[in-house]
């Protein structure tokens, strides 16, 4: 974890500034698998074939497709050396940590490689480039093998076609991970686009936390993110996944996310979702295995004209299987969420249980938080419960915390934070969780200031 | 002037008037009882104190060491030095007991002072004890899942902790067992002393042979119908509401 001794042989090379990431099909990169090269230049086909999402379809009902003109972005610049010291300075969270990898602009800035005893065990933490050569099967096996189901197959398409950066994550059997795995994405650049992905494949019994950082260097510049991500949690595997999602305001986020959970394994996500001016999020969780368990978590904090649009699918495959997804979003000035989300239960998932609770708060009467709960069942023996409320801050609540002597504005961030902690506090992560608060009240401090 | 006074106080909600005509003086030092059936108006005669926003003043003035409250927002008259332990507390989700009373104590600091930690925690798990509640609660959100008797606990540690100057406690003896009772009350006796004055509401006479009041009012139907010393609950115990109201000239209930 030695912080000078970053390995940067995988840095990426800059494509020509000028060509955007909608009009330039993917280069051929040197040394990378055949299969890869094919799947690069059968993605950015589909992509050009797709249509562009419409809010008639369901998958994009109240969604602010216009957001999607991807015209103006293009791969950010390669960085000054003032950029690169100031974000590694910036790159700082956890204290404790098994590794770190640092990209900006899809390039690789630096690497906390794992300690000995956890390379020795077989664990593998690299950039995706580097694993494509040196893990090509695992990586072959599960490089975007569940089909982006919930919209987004167009944006799944490009990402497929002009990803360059991301981490390749590998757990093998029992082995348990005391630290999390730290990665962080950066924007850097006016317009610049970036393409973060992740893949972690957890083998049986393993253990592993990990969390992401989306950020911005600069707190104006336009800018794209289209992001996928699949976790694996193998047989009896416990994973948790976070992300704090801190683009700057200006930015259309799209993020693609599958996690697939075998026979009594665990997965639990819990996204941030902060930054933006759009932000997607589609969310996809299969339960495959017998006794397998889910829970997806996210809080977003949405003010000024910020949309956060969340979709998501629980899909039950195996019988005793358990999924609990607890959405929270506190609204406020003209924000708008969506959430569309359908719980599935395919016909041999008997003894099902699915939860999905969807909590809006909304602060300004100019805010609006739409959601779209929906109930899929085709099994016998399920317990399933769905629900989605949107209210305002207690009057009760708020005249009690004044007659301790709470100033208003206080009292009401005091309830809006707390709102909030519900969900935070289901990670138990005590560390992560003081840094995901830390970045809450941040965010109400820029509100107010 | 040192004292929280009641005068000629009317409220009203929708048409319906609530507290008609009703004074009360409470001197720093002093404990005063006031005992009422229930819907007598004690739980709005309270929260009117405290500045809640659905009740309407009709008349009257509520003033603390002469200072006229209805000019104070709920949170000013608290810095101030009013409390008032609900009858029916508020939960509030996700805020920990530990944060919330921080926020309560930060904000009686001047601007730009920060609440000295070491000893906040010192204080808060001292009057803990006091009041034999687990120190574990302070990582709880406050009131969520907590027992009636545990709710009314909380209220009196929110008391110890700010230090009022005029304490309205509403029903705090409702809910709780004979033990629990005790416990609160030696909290409440243990604050008690010249720099406190309360106005102690309860429907029964048995708070206060824990809690001994200088002075007990009886209030029907939205006025003080009668006051005296402690001997006053005593005689109330063992004659019923229905002797005052007989005396007071209002209707007995069928
Ligand atoms: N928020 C309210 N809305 C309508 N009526 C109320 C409200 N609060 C109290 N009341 C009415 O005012 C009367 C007095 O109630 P309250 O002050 O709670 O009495 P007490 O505390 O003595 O039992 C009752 O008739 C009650 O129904
Ligand atoms: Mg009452």
């Amino acid at each position: 974890m030695s912080h000078g001794t970053a390995v940067l042989e995988e840095v990426t090379q800059t494509p020509a500034v000028n060509s955007t990431v909608t009009s330039a099909p993917p280069e051929a990169a040197g040394d990378l698998p055949r299969w890869f090269q094919q799947q690069r230049e059968q993605g950015w086909r589909e992509f050009s074939a797709l249509p562009n999402p419409s809010r008639k379809d369901q998958a994009w009902r109240f969604s602010n497709v216009d957001a999607l003109d991807l015209s103006s972005y293009r791969f950010g610049n390669a960085l000054s050396d003032h950029e690169h010291a100031e974000i590694l300075e910036r790159s700082a969270v956890l204290n404790g940590k098994s590794g770190r990898l640092i990209f900006a602009n899809d390039q690789l800035l630096d690497r906390d490689a794992l300690p000995e005893s956890l390379r020795k065990a077989g664990v593998i933490f690299q950039p995706l480039e580097r694993a494509l050569i040196e893990h090509e099967d695992l990586v072959h096996k599960h490089f975007m093998a569940q089909p982006a189901v919930l919209g987004s197959a167009k944006f799944a398409a490009l990402h497929r076609a002009q990803v360059r950066a991301g981490a390749f994550i590998y757990i093998p059997r029992a082995v348990e991970l005391d630290l999390p795995i730290e990665i962080f994405h950066w924007l850097v650049d006016e317009n610049a686009a970036v393409f973060p992905h992740l893949l972690l494949v957890a083998d049986e019994m393993s253990k592993i936390t990990v969390i992401e950082h989306f950020r911005s260097f600069n707190q104006t510049a336009p800018g794209f993110a289209c992001g996928v991500n699949d976790l694996i949690a193998g047989r009896g595997a416990t994973v948790k996944y976070i992300c704090t999602q801190r683009w700057n305001e200006n930015v259309t986020a799209l993020q693609i996310n599958a996690t697939t959970v075998e026979r009594d394994a665990s997965a639990m996500s819990l996204n941030l979702h902060l930054g933006g001016s759009y932000s997607r999020f589609e969310s996809l969780s299969r339960l495959v295995g017998e006794g397998a368990r889910s829970d997806l978590l996210a809080v977003a904090v949405a003010h000024r004209k910020q949309e956060f649009d969340a979709r998501t699918l629980q899909d039950h495959v195996s019988p005793h299987t358990a999924s609990d997804l607890l959405y929270k979003n506190a609204l406020d000035d003209r924000a708008r969420t969506t959430f569309g989300g359908l719980i599935r239960v395919e016909p041999h998932a008997h003894f099902t249980d699915a939860y999905q609770k969807v909590r809006n708060l909304l602060l300004s009467d100019d805010a609006e938080a739409n959601s779209m709960p929906g109930l899929e069942i085709l099994a016998d023996n399920v317990r399933c419960t769905h629900g989605a409320t949107s209210g305002q801050i207690d009057e009760d609540e708020l005249f009690y915390l004044r007659t301790r002597g709470i100033p208003i504005k206080t009292a009401q961030h005091l309830i809006v934070t707390g709102f909030l902690n519900e969900v935070v506090r289901r990670l138990d992560q005590p560390a992560i969780a003081a840094h995901l608060h830390r970045l809450i009240e941040e965010k109400f401090g820029n509100a107010r200031g | 002037m040192q004292q929280l006074e009641i005068k000629n106080l009317r409220v009203a909600i929708g048409e319906n008037e609530i507290i008609r005509d009703l004074s009360l003086s409470v001197g720093l030092g002093e404990m005063h009882a006031v005992m009422g059936p229930n819907g007598s108006g004690k739980s709005t005669l309270a929260k009117v104190i405290a500045g809640h926003p659905d009740y309407k003043v009709t008349g009257g003035e509520v003033l603390m060491d002469g200072e006229n409250l209805f000019e104070l927002d709920p949170d000013e008259r608290a810095r101030k030095g009013l409390f008032l332990a609900f009858q029916y507390p508020s939960e509030v989700p996700g805020v920990t007991i530990a944060n919330f009373l921080r926020a309560a104590m930060q904000a009686r600091l001047p601007e730009g002072e920060e609440l000295e930690a070491t000893d906040y925690y010192a204080k808060l798990y001292e009057k803990m004890d006091l009041l034999e509640i687990d120190r574990s609660f302070t990582s709880r959100a406050v009131n969520e899942g907590f027992s009636g008797g545990e709710k009314k606990r909380c209220e009196i540690l929110q008391m110890a902790m700010l230090d009022p100057r005029y304490a309205v406690l509403d029903e705090t003896d409702s809910g709780l067992d004979i033990d629990a009772l005790k416990v609160v009350a030696s909290g409440v006796n243990s604050l008690r002393g010249p720099n406190l004055g309360v106005l102690l509401i309860t429907h029964y006479q048995r708070l206060l042979n824990y809690i001994v009041p200088d002075f007990v009012h009886v209030m029907v139907h939205g006025r003080i119908v009668r006051s005296g010393g402690k001997e006053l609950a005593l005689e109330l115990e063992e004659k019923g509401y229905d002797w005052i109201r007989e005396h007071a000239g209002e209707p007995v209930a069928a």
